[in-house]
């Protein structure tokens, strides 16, 4: 019977590995704008790709998104 | 006999602007075989076509914003003035700088994803991100390569104009919504599931029989799991109830805080003395069922805003004149005295006197008045307008904040929160039932310590303190309220908060605003002509009124008609609030007032007495009218309130509309015209010195005092999210008619709110039953406190579903 005891406290640390994704989630600020994430997402990938102006290439990303 | 219809190659695509859907007026500008509205337009769509982002027509039919309102490109140049654009920055490093706007024009899918690909239309712009909720964008940018007023000029070229207003300098930077709330939640909602888990032996009660080390194991993890229950989540309540007992009151959640104090305290000793399982299960419910009543309760509707006042409608900057040369300077540092030039759609920051320029002040902003008034070259001009026309130039005669509309602000309804005088059902329930809760637990100890045990007298009071938890009480108004809320959401009454449902089932006493409330706002109108000039009055007449910028003279011109060429015009005069006179191909001829004018053979019809008069060499030819137009189902909406409530007028206009207003209103109903802002805020003072709780429907500036002074504020808007006074409700025009059933749905609200006490105080009463005697067992608690809470929960639920759908239902006959 002293497997429950180990069994529990395994369940209790995946369950806190869910709560920590919660806090992540809301650190994120995906409880925030619900509305935007759906719309963007239809048109992430597609449009972007036909860039055939000649404008010089985007300069490359400085990691200010982060 | 047969007709054959040949169908017309480009009609119908040629009515609308491929870009922004309105109709062409004149001949549409063709390109690639669009049509375009207006030069704007296609410039918006050639410069798509050039960065190749053309999806933005695929994504919405006509997404596009119409040009024709924009203003001139120098309108930012305050944006350079390295002073104002530091406090509309939220970040800045050597190379980035990232700032958030609100863009009010923003409005389906096709806008979010142009919007989000700025990059492609300028390359310095780094990264940019929408939240469509709040219409908000955020932007980072390389500022060595684009300047702050270059990047609002690129989305003012596209049509997404950015607000920027004197308030947004004080709020750039601490614009962080806070999450700890979720945290807390989150928390409790974790902690409560993984303790009943572990108290679920002890439901069966199969503890007794096996082998110790369980009991005691279960408790010591119930503890540990409980103590951020406790400490972090709950810290809501302590610090409610301790401000509120600092205040001498005894709000809702010093009951609460009790409860959990003991809660906490008596299962900690349970456990550790080892003489029982303790509640930590309850204690975990009854946090996380307090939490998720509150999150429900603070539905906020995020891009609309209640706490306006006039720095988030005044502009940032002003341009100074100073030695001949024009410079941006911030608004709030204009003195008494400087010399300032407005342009086109300009907003006048502070009194003043006109200089020069021909000023035409749209005072619509203030009194919801859109015919602009015309004033000349010394003239007053107040703080508020809105210049039409070409530029003006005017000395100010007071600060911004010494003005005569910023001045309201500065009146005692502003000072203080007179809202702090109201106390919520809930904390005034609260207060008798803590100190009936304190009594029974005093005197059911007292008892058992005379039966003479210590331990069963402390076991009996704090059983009473734990199941007299007002848990499904501090559940019944969150959960009915904001369920109320939601539903006069969706019928596009948007409250401030649920505290408004409470005051708006309790009002006595309706004032009505005029202008803009019970009229509609636009001057686009349709003009009364009384008289049948000839073909000649109507060319002489029409060539006079285009003389004159004055809106009823653009109005008579067009109602007259007149196509072909013009007379010959000499000797113009013009003469503010009287009319415009001149020589028109050698006849005398006038346009105006009657006694300007000198009009007098005509009777006037029709409603008020407003009329404006054509006179041809002393014959009286014609005469116009620009009634008021009032909005749909005014007369239902009047006479079901009266039944029901004392009704009144308010208008800040002369009295010409008073016989059309009194066909709406019943026989009696006082109504006051010329009111000042003052004037209003002194009146709803008054009634409620004479104990009327009164509801204020309003809509300009002007009624900002009176909207903030009443017991409830709404602000009736066309458009809801873009303008609107302080208030506590804002309610879109075309709901107006309804008015009465939504008072209504808030009464029923506070209805089921009673009943929902009711239920919650017996199931407080059965556990007290059993408190008193010594026999809550944490079974019973556990049982008790979800059981109550689920059936206020759906009664609540429930009972605000049937009564918004009863409203529904009821629409389509009484909105006639």
């Amino acid at each position: 019977m002293s497997a429950i005891f180990v069994l529990i406290i395994i369940s209790l640390i995946v369950a806190a590995g869910f709560l920590t994704a919660f806090f992540w989630a809301v650190g994120n600020g995906q409880y925030e704008d619900d509305y935007s994430p759906a719309v963007r997402m239809l048109w992430e990938s597609a449009p972007a790709a036909p860039r055939q102006t000649p404008e010089a290439p985007r300069p490359a990303d400085t990691d200010v998104s982060k | 006999m047969e007709v054959k219809t040949i169908p017309l190659p480009v009609q119908a695509p040629a009515a609308t602007c491929y870009h922004c859907g309105n109709s062409c007026e004149q001949e549409p500008i063709l390109l690639a075989d669009k049509p375009f509205c207006c030069e704007g337009c296609k410039t918006v769509y050639q410069i798509l076509h050039e960065h190749d982002l053309c999806t933005y027509y695929d994504l919405s039919a006509h997404p596009g914003i119409t040009l024709r309102a924009r203003k001139d490109d120098s309108a930012f140049a305050y944006l350079d003035n390295p002073e104002i654009a530091a406090q509309l920055i939220s970040f800045q490093d050597e190379t980035l700088t990232r700032v958030t706007f609100f863009l009010p024009a923003m409005h389906c899918a096709s806008c979010i994803w142009l919007l989000e690909n700025l990059y492609r239309l300028h390359p310095a712009v780094t990264q940019s991100r929408v939240d469509f909720l709040k219409k908000e964008i955020s932007l980072t940018f390389r500022h060595q390569a684009l300047s702050l007023r270059g990047l609002v000029n690129l989305l003012a070229t596209l049509g997404y104009e950015p607000e920027i207003h004197l308030r947004d300098l004080h709020h750039a930077a601490g614009k962080r919504q806070d999450r700890s709330f979720y945290y807390k939640l989150g928390v409790a909602g974790f902690c409560f599931g993984n303790i009943m888990l572990l108290s679920f032996p002890e439901y069966l009660g199969l503890e007794k029989g096996s082998e110790g080390g369980f009991q005691q194991f279960f408790g010591y993890l119930n503890i540990l799991l409980a103590l951020p229950v406790f400490l972090y989540s709950a810290s809501e309540f302590f610090r409610s109830a301790w401000s509120g007992l600092t205040h001498r009151m005894l709000n809702i959640d010093v009951p609460i805080s009790l409860g959990i104090l003991v809660l906490f305290g008596r299962s900690t000793w349970e456990i550790l003395a080892g003489t029982g399982p303790g509640f930590m299960d309850s204690l975990a419910a009854l946090v996380f069922f307090l939490l998720a009543g509150r999150w429900f309760q603070h539905k906020t509707f995020d891009s609309l805003s209640f706490d306006r006042d006039y720095t988030a409608y005044f502009p940032i900057a002003a341009t100074l004149i100073q030695d001949s040369e024009e410079k941006s300077v911030p608004v709030t540092s204009l003195q008494a005295g400087d010399t300032i030039r407005i342009r086109h759609q300009e907003l006048i920051p502070a009194d003043g006197i006109l200089l020069s320029g021909q000023a035409a002040i749209d005072y619509s902003f203030v009194t919801g008045e859109a015919v602009p008034v015309a004033k000349f070259s010394g003239d007053l001009l107040y703080a508020g307008g809105r210049q039409t026309g070409a530029s003006i130039e005017m000395t100010l005669t007071r600060e911004v904040s010494q003005s005569y509309l910023t001045q309201l602000w500065n009146h005692d309804a502003f000072q203080k929160d007179h809202r702090q005088h109201w106390i919520e059902l809930t904390d005034r329930l609260s207060q008798r039932f803590t100190v009936v809760i304190l009594g029974v637990a005093l005197v059911s100890g007292l008892y058992w310590l005379m039966q003479g045990s210590v331990s069963l007298a402390a076991h009996v009071s704090t059983s009473v303190l734990i199941v007299a938890c007002p848990c499904a009480l501090a559940l019944i108004v969150p959960i009915t309220l904001g369920s109320i809320l939601r539903h006069l959401g969706h019928h596009r009454l948007f409250l401030k908060n649920t505290g408004v449902i409470e005051q708006l089932a309790e009002i006595t006493h309706i004032v009505f605003d005029k202008t803009g409330t019970l009229t509609y706002k636009d001057s686009s109108q349709e003009v009364i002509m009384v008289g049948q000039p000839t073909e000649d009055a109507r060319r002489l007449g029409a060539s006079l009124a285009r003389q004159s910028s004055h809106p009823v003279s653009r109005a008579v011109a067009s109602r007259l008609g007149w196509a072909g060429p013009a007379a010959v015009i000499e000797h113009f005069e013009e003469v503010a609030g009287q009319g415009v006179r001149a020589w028109a191909d050698g006849h005398e001829i006038s346009l105006g007032r009657a006694d300007f004018a000198g009009a007098s053979l005509m009777q006037e019809e029709g409603p008020g007495r407003g009329y404006t008069w054509l006179v041809i060499e002393g014959e009286t030819v014609a005469g116009f009218a620009l009634p008021a137009r009032y909005r749909p189902g005014l007369r239902g909406l009047l006479a079901r309130l009266q039944t029901a409530f004392s009704l009144s007028l308010l208008s800040g206009d002369h009295d010409r509309e008073r016989a059309a207003l009194e066909a709406f209103f019943p026989a009696d109903t006082p109504m006051l015209f010329n009111q000042q802002p003052d004037d209003k805020l002194a009146y709803i003072a008054s009634l409620q010195a004479s104990g009327a709780r009164v509801l204020m429907v309003g809509d300009g500036l002007n009624d900002a005092g009176a909207l903030r002074a009443a017991q409830v504020g709404v602000a009736v808007s066309e458009q809801v999210d873009t303008f609107s006074p302080a208030c506590d409700a804002i309610l879109d025009a075309s709901q107006l008619p309804r008015l009465d059933q939504l008072i209504r749905l808030a009464q029923q609200g506070m209805w089921l709110v009673r009943g929902g006490l009711l239920i919650s105080l017996s199931y407080n009463l059965v556990g007290l039953s059993f408190a008193v005697r010594g026999l809550l067992s944490p079974v019973i608690a556990a049982i008790l406190m979800p059981l109550s809470s689920a059936t206020v929960l759906i009664w609540g639920l429930a009972g605000t579903w049937i009564a918004a759908r009863y409203l529904r239902q009821e629409t389509p006959e009484s909105s006639l």
